[in-house]
């Protein structure tokens, strides 16, 4: 079974984030690969184990996101794909499906593993638009996935339980965060990567249609924030003040 | 004037009380219209006239609810091409953003997603995004044909106008190809007793609850209060409870009367899904904790031992 697992480089999610000037996220800092694809590379990697193929790790990013690939590599998949270009900084999630499509297409997958949503942007926006351009049926929200020859099961988290959605391959699945407990790349694994193949592909060389960038950003300001009420020890009397904010909230 | 078409979302045939939150702004921005797919579609379209859609186009085919968001995007992309509405409004939820996803690749228009506004300007639409965890909110404006928002749950309150709907009768026959996703079984594993969304008083609980053996505390309390208990995603992640409770970005918002947060730090991630509460109330043993400097009431101390004494105090005044 041949399986694509897209991976994105964030932010790291655990450092102190800032802005820039220009009020986007600064991707100065620590850079990481998003720990939902972690999940998604780990998912992958256990596919491989019981059903035989090959990992193959697509990402869209500036040149240094070849760390998040290599971090993937370490951890046991066997090549990855890199799309940089200058031209595509800022590409909003439909340019970024389309660029990604069009990589992934000449892979011809079995699987497409894609993390629910990524730490960053977090809307979850490009694996539909992907299974959408690819073709492909979309099994999403998994949080167990099974493989029976050309079958794909998936358990589909929903408000209050779960789904049970199946499909024919090829097809894209998104995994959420815990599905799989990331493994940690051990020394081996982090000396194997190092050899193994990152292969650069340019935007000018996928034939993609960049098209208009589905919006324009006019203005940016603080979030409306709340003020601080009152702030008091427990010493006792806390219970009673409690029951009294419920009282007059008028819900007790 | 500017036509909106508001795609609802039904659940096991009942209309989603998002979509009517999404009726309640699309009247300010043109003429309203809304579709409705699957069975359910007929009684969701007179609810939908009540809340002043003026056409609700309509198909009760299976196949919308049994297999996972191709069909509706086959349905919608020939909606689209027969009304050319200049605006598609979905919720910001699971089931929408799917289908919203595959649609605006398919139609090429690209969309914006997890706005918490939205409003008409110079011959287009302009939506406010959260981002920056909730800090920041941008002003974006939809460049697409159509456009496409997706817009986060609560953001507005749904209200009726009274109205009657023309229903039409969407012949959208559904491409055997697209039936391939197919949800073949549906398990109901926690069924909330109040509903988080719904619920008039909100407890959640997070890390600083010390393990999912506490957690039957914030129930007691909760049965006491009749609130709904929600989590932070730290300890969702950690297995202590299930994702329907999360509360935040990539959980629910509410935004209930009284919001109680029990243990938890107020990471701008979990506040953005609950600031819009009436009144926050915080337990935390760190005074400096963020959530302290939001919350109208905040009480340091230990979790573990106020919350069995609140429970105490609240049956006390309850039944006395
Ligand atoms: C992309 C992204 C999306 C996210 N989405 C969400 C989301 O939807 N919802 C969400 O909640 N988070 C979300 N997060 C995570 C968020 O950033 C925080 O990590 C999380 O909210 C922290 O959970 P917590 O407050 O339970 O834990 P902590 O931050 O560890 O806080 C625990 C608190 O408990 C207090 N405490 C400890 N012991 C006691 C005691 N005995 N009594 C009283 N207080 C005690 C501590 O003082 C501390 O303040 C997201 C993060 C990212 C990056
Ligand atoms: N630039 C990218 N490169 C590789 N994968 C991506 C990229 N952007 C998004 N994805 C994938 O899509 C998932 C959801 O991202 P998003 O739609 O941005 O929330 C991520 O977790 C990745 O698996």
């Amino acid at each position: 079974m041949k399986i694509v697992v897209t991976v994105k480089q964030v932010p790291d999610p655990n450092s102190n984030l800032t802005l820039e000037g220009d009020n986007s996220i600064s991707r100065e800092k620590e850079v990481v690969l998003d720990p939902g694809d972690e999940c998604g590379v780990e998912e992958g990697l256990q596919l491989k184990e019981a059903h035989g193929g090959e990992v193959v790790l697509v990402c869209m990013g500036p040149e240094r996101a070849k760390d998040a690939i290599r971090k993937g590599l370490s951890m046991g998949a066997d090549r990855g794909v890199l799309i940089s270009d200058a031209e595509l900084a800022g590409a909003d999630a439909l340019l970024t499906a389309r660029v990604l499509a069009a990589a992934i297409k000449r892979e011809h997958p079995d699987l497409v593993i894609c993390s629910t949503e990524s730490y960053d942007g977090s809307t979850g926006m490009v694996p539909p638009m992907l299974a959408e351009l690819l073709g492909f049926p979309q099994l999403t929200f998994a949080k167990k996935v099974e493989v029976d020859g050309s079958t794909v099961k998936v358990h589909r988290q929903t408000a209050d339980g779960y789904q049970v959605v199946e499909a024919a391959t090829p097809a894209l699945i998104t995994v959420t965060a815990g599905i799989a407990e990331p493994r940690y790349a051990s020394l081996k694994g982090i000396m194997a990567a190092r050899s193994k193949e990152i292969k650069q592909v340019a935007f000018a060389d996928l034939g993609v249609d960049r098209g208009t960038p589905a919006e324009t950003i006019e203005g940016v300001a603080d979030a409306e924030t709340r003020k601080a009420g009152q702030v008091i020890e427990d010493d006792g009397s806390a219970v009673d003040r409690i029951v009294q904010v419920l009282a007059e909230a008028k819900v007790l | 004037m500017a036509s909106i078409l508001v795609c609802a979302e039904l659940n096991e045939g009942k209309l989603a009380s998002t979509t009517l939150e999404l009726m309640a702004k699309a009247r300010d921005l043109g003429d309203v219209y809304a579709v409705a797919l699957g069975s359910g579609a007929k009684a969701a379209a007179a609810t939908l006239g009540k809340h002043g859609a003026k056409v609700v186009h309509v198909s009760e085919d299976a196949a919308f609810g049994e297999y996972v968001a191709e069909p509706a995007t086959d349905a919608l992309a020939a909606l689209y091409e027969k009304e050319k509405p200049d605006l598609i409004l979905f919720s910001f939820t699971p089931d929408s953003r799917e289908v919203a996803g595959r649609l605006a690749a398919r139609l090429g228009s690209g969309l914006i997603a997890n706005a918490s506004d939205i409003a008409g300007s110079a011959g287009g639409f302009v939506a406010k995004v959260p981002y920056f965890g909730g800090a920041k909110v941008a002003s974006m404006k939809a460049n697409g044909k159509p456009a496409i928002v997706l817009i986060r749950p609560k953001s507005f309150e749904a209200s009726e106008t009274g109205g009657a709907a023309e229903i039409k009768q969407l012949d959208a026959a559904v491409a055997e190809g697209s039936k391939r996703a197919h949800v073949t079984e549906r398990v109901v594993e926690a069924s909330e007793k109040v509903k988080l969304e719904d619920a008039k008083i909100v407890i959640s609980g997070g890390r600083g609850m010390g393990g999912p053996q506490n957690f039957p505390m914030l129930e007691e309390l909760a049965n006491a209060l009749g609130a709904a208990v929600g989590a932070s995603r730290a300890v969702v992640d950690a297995g202590w409870v299930p994702y329907s409770m999360q509360v935040g970005q990539t959980g629910k918002s509410v935004r209930p009367g009284v919001y109680i947060a029990v243990g938890i730090s107020g990471a701008m991630q979990h506040t953005v899904g609950m600031k819009t509460s009436k009144v926050i109330i915080a337990i935390n043993k760190d005074a400096e904790a963020p959530i302290m400097k939001m919350a109208d009431l905040g009480v340091v101390g230990d979790a573990l031992k106020i919350v069995p004494a609140l429970t105490a105090a609240v049956k006390a005044k309850k039944h006395g």
